[in-house]
């Protein structure tokens, strides 16, 4: 069961706010999530190794190279639509 | 021009016989769509002008060159793209309000392939938000209707690929399957549903969902389709890692002989819930197999039961993850009215990001968090690994697998809403195979009583996409269930 502080806490790790009733919901189904997944306990993996990749590659490399993009630097700037500054967006402050 | 139920192949055959020019064709898909789109909801964005000027620079290079059309795989033939495809010039939100607005500068590899084969995109197509979901009712644009009953969802996540497929909207469709995403909508909407060895084709500009699981296939009417369509995505891309080498042509299996093919017949997909009208279509289809000479064996696999709780532990990790980058600051929506930076970021992915990708995104910071992760996370990548083993294993004994694709064809709009779980579970027999980066097909197996598409899962071992191919194709064509349109 997931308690209200850790979906507090989950919340503010992922940046939401979230409403009264969000959070109640959220506690909910989380901890029914996080219950049904716990049926991997049935399984021993006491010997198993862990797959993170699934088809065997390791290791893969590519020239380090200058190569030309469809889009300009100019042209990936345009797409945000905070100000921009110098070649650089402009954020909020950050304090 | 009357529009006619075009296949890749039957169109080319067209444009060889100079029946009508690709302007024609694509203003023939274009009305089709203008007028019929609303029923399905099947495109969130319709390129008219984008489509008619592809179109007519083929018309121009055709009159240049009378032998383009036999050059170019896909020369003139329309498709769908689905939304989460980065499409330059054209606006690409993975139906997520975070990104509306946003219109990429450049392609993503695979489309750039698709466009160089001489296909020409109608739009942008609808999806669950970020592919997260089931049944397209995540999306920001609204349910994909199923074209069988608008009562019912088209499956998800590539819900609008399979639909735009039976409504016959476009000839092909672009679609990614995470865990399930492109097999159980075309089951759900009677379309030939491919999903491909994992690093198949680049993901390089497809927007990332769970980078470990995600594969870019196309939905089409025919296997043959499929393989054509699969020839020209396919292959290493320097700007996706995981890409494998491709050397084969996957249509060169069609037309096999089905005698002393091994079927795998794995009994948990059967079990658990499975309809029984879904589990009668699906026998026919064996029997069908064996009356050609192939040879049935009964499996088990008992870590199937498993695959949806790995899947919902190793996804939102991924979803977590990759979502981090809709962030307000380089594409995207933004907030005008915050106070400081991380006030920027919370307003911005609380409003732009709907209750499904939440829920993800929560999932995923809590099971990969530093008390959490090797209970979760680490356990889950080691189920993973003996389900990996569990099929490797059953493919020492057969050539291919068959079985569902779903427990049940398509379900109503609402039906599982508020109740992720058994959302989740939808997906149950198209999983495991994910998990493990196989290939598989969802081929039309016909319909349950109710006139509702049921398909059947094919699943071969990787990079055995020649073979997935051309056993799907001697089923498709004893049965042409994939000519029954929508009434």
């Amino acid at each position: 069961m997931i308690t209200r502080e850790q979906v507090l806490k989950i919340a503010r790790l992922s940046k939401f706010d979230l409403t009264e009733q969000e959070i109640e919901m959220y506690q909910k189904q989380l901890s029914e999530i996080l219950g049904f997944v716990d049926q991997l306990n049935e399984v021993d993996t006491s010997e198993v190794e862990p797959t993170f990749q699934v088809t065997g590659l390791s290791g893969v490399c590519r020239l380090d190279e200058v190569t030309e993009s469809q889009a300009s630097f100019t042209d990936l700037l345009n797409v945000t639509d905070l100000p921009k500054v110098a070649h650089q967006i402009l954020v909020k402050k950050v304090l | 021009m009357i529009l006619e139920n075009f296949t890749i192949a039957s169109l080319k055959e067209a444009y060889k016989n100079n029946k009508f020019t690709v302007t024609e064709v694509v203003q023939a898909y274009l009305d089709r769509i203008n007028e019929r789109n609303k029923l399905t909801n099947t495109y969130v964005l319709i390129a008219d002008e984008f489509a008619l000027k592809q179109a007519n620079a083929l018309d121009e290079a055709w009159q240049q060159d009378a032998s383009l059309v036999d050059k170019l795989p896909l020369f003139g033939v329309p498709m769908g793209v689905k939304d989460n495809f980065t499409t330059q010039g054209l606006e690409t939100t993975a139906c997520s309000n975070i990104l509306k607005g946003y219109v990429p500068p450049f392609n993503a590899p695979c489309v750039d392939k698709l466009y160089a084969a001489g296909a020409v995109c109608l739009g942008k197509i609808n999806t669950d938000e970020m592919t997260c979901g089931a049944s397209t009712e995540t999306s920001c644009f609204g349910v994909t209707k199923n074209p069988y009953d608008h009562e019912r969802v088209s499956g998800g996540s590539s819900g609008g690929s399979a639909s735009m497929i039976s409504e016959n909207l476009g000839v092909f469709s672009t679609g990614t399957d995470t865990g399930g995403s492109i097999r159980l909508p075309a089951s759900f909407c009677n379309a030939f549903g491919v999903k491909c060895t994992y690093g198949r084709v680049s993901r390089s500009g497809v927007l990332s969902m769970a980078s470990s699981l995600d594969t870019v296939a196309p939905l089409t009417k025919t296997a043959l389709d499929g393989a054509i369509v699969l020839n020209v995505m396919a292959g290493k891309c320097d700007k996706d890692a995981t890409t494998i080498e491709t050397t084969e042509d996957f249509t060169s299996e069609l037309g096999m002989e089905l005698k002393g093919l091994k079927i795998g017949v794995p009994k948990e997909y059967f079990e658990h819930g499975t309809d029984s009208e879904v589990s009668s279509l699906v026998r026919k289809a064996l029997d069908f197999y064996k009356s050609q000479g192939a040879e049935l064996i009964d499996l088990s696999l008992p870590m199937t039961k498993y695959g949806v709780a790995v899947y919902y532990i190793v996804s939102p990790s991924e979803v977590a993850t990759n979502m981090q980058r809709y962030d307000g600051i380089k594409f995207g929506q933004i907030a005008s009215d915050a106070e400081n930076l991380d006030d920027f970021y919370k307003k911005v992915k609380s409003r732009g990001f709907g209750p499904e990708m939440k829920r993800r995104i929560m999932v995923g910071n809590y099971v990969l968090s530093a008390e959490s992760y090797e209970a979760y996370y680490i356990k889950a990548q080691k189920v993973r690994t003996l389900i990996i083993n569990e099929f490797a294993d059953a493919f020492q004994k057969c050539d291919v697998l068959m079985a569902p694709v779903a427990a049940t064809a398509a379900f109503k709009i609402g039906e599982k809403a508020g109740d992720p779980v058994a959302m989740y579970t939808t997906d149950a027999l198209a999983i495991p195979s994910a998990i493990a980066g196989l290939p598989g097909v969802s081929v039309p197996a016909g319909f349950t009583e109710a006139g509702l598409p049921v398909g059947l899962q094919i699943l071969v071992a990787q990079r055995k996409e020649a073979l997935m191919f051309g056993v799907a194709k001697a089923f498709e064509d004893a049965t042409e269930y994939y000519k029954r349109v929508p009434a």
